[in-house]
């Protein structure tokens, strides 16, 4: 299992601004490891986030994003106390999905 | 002349608008969380937390227990910093072998766990200011040791931690270097590790960043929570007194 992320979901205005901090190792399949060997390639595919069950968001995504990711990005038509849950999916199919409460 | 300062002035500045852009998303975080989760479970052959874990603020207590280590325990009777702490509660609650972990290469096993607990440890004392105690007469004399070590010229290349710290406006490629003889300022030098390396992916905390610099100073590794580093971490730390702790910090 996955480490979790860390969501903040703040209303900035008539908007909520989401920060999404993901736990991921993101290997780009090009490195080599101290006996040469190649690390095989391991990163997220997709990402998608849902406003109170509806799919708001979603992006793709390949080897060139950084280890431990940081995604922002905003959202329309929310208001306090509704739910934002994000959702990744990485190359060997693991996946990962967390929750957060817009304040 | 002129222009080459302003050239200076916009490498420093970019770097600290780079700070800034990411200071939103340090991945230190992730390491915060797992570090509070690792404090609170029960651990180690004797399935025991370290939540009762003496930082030197008294059983338990976390918050502010950073911007005062290193400094002398009398149940050890040694000067130890937070990460030798961390594995002296480890070993005394947990039953965990500390020699053992002291031995094992940063970032696995155990040591990776180290790693969390000081970051989270750290983060309980962010923007508290730097108050290491000089009243028990091991600090004091840790902090003269840790004054020899960083003076100290030796090596292949004849280099001093003071070659490089030693003075104000020095750099090494676009990044100023702390001077850390004196306080250089909030956040920065000792009041900024642990801190997350986005270049590497990894947290290092301040065993790890003097083992980097004795690797750049091609000295033999000093050992994990070593008198020698712990020693420097007192030279650092008594000097930087009274600058605002930002650990874990986000560095290049």
């Amino acid at each position: 299992m996955a480490d979790p992320m860390r969501i903040r979901a703040q209303m900035a205005g008539d908007k909520a601004t989401i920060r999404v901090l993901m736990s991921h190792e993101m290997e780009t399949g090009l490195r080599k490891d101290a006996a040469g060997q190649t690390i095989p390639a391991w990163f997220i595919q997709t990402v998608t986030a849902a406003l109170n069950g509806k799919a708001v968001f979603s992006a793709q995504w390949g080897p060139s994003v950084s280890k431990n990711p940081f995604l922002q990005f905003n959202l329309k038509d929310t208001k306090a106390g509704d739910k934002v849950a994000v959702t990744w999916v990485d190359n060997r199919g693991e996946t990962r999905t967390d929750e957060a409460t817009v304040s | 002349m002129p222009l080459i300062a302003t050239a200076q002035k916009s490498a420093a500045d970019g770097i600290a608008e780079y700070r800034k852009m990411l200071e939103d998303g340090n991945p230190a975080e992730l390491f915060e969380a797992k570090g509070e989760d690792l404090w609170k479970t029960r651990r180690g052959p004797k399935q025991a937390t370290l939540e009762q874990c003496d930082l030197g603020q008294g059983p338990g207590v976390v918050k502010g227990a950073w911007v005062q280590l290193p400094r002398f325990f009398a149940d050890t009777g040694r000067v130890q910093d937070l990460e030798s702490r961390l594995l002296t509660c480890m070993e005394i609650l947990q039953g965990f072998n500390a020699a053992e972990i002291a031995k094992m290469p940063f970032d696995k096993g155990e040591q990776a766990n180290v790693t969390a607990l000081a970051a989270w440890v750290s983060s309980q004392s962010r923007g508290m200011k730097m108050a290491l105690p000089q009243g028990h007469a091991e600090e004091r004399r840790y902090y003269e040791l840790g004054k020899r070590a960083f003076y100290f010229r030796g090596g292949p290349m004849d280099f001093s931690c003071a070659s490089c710290h030693g003075e104000d406006g020095k750099r090494i490629r676009l990044q100023d270097l702390p001077n850390l003889t004196k306080n250089p300022g909030d956040g920065v030098g000792f009041a900024a590790w642990p801190a997350y390396r986005v270049s590497s992916g990894e947290l290092w905390t301040m065993q790890r960043r003097l083992n980097d610099c004795f690797r750049q100073q091609r000295f033999p590794y000093p050992g994990f929570g070593s008198e020698a580093t712990i020693a420097l971490g007192v030279y650092m730390g008594v000097n930087a007194k009274g600058a605002e702790s930002i650990a874990p910090a986000l560095k290049r």
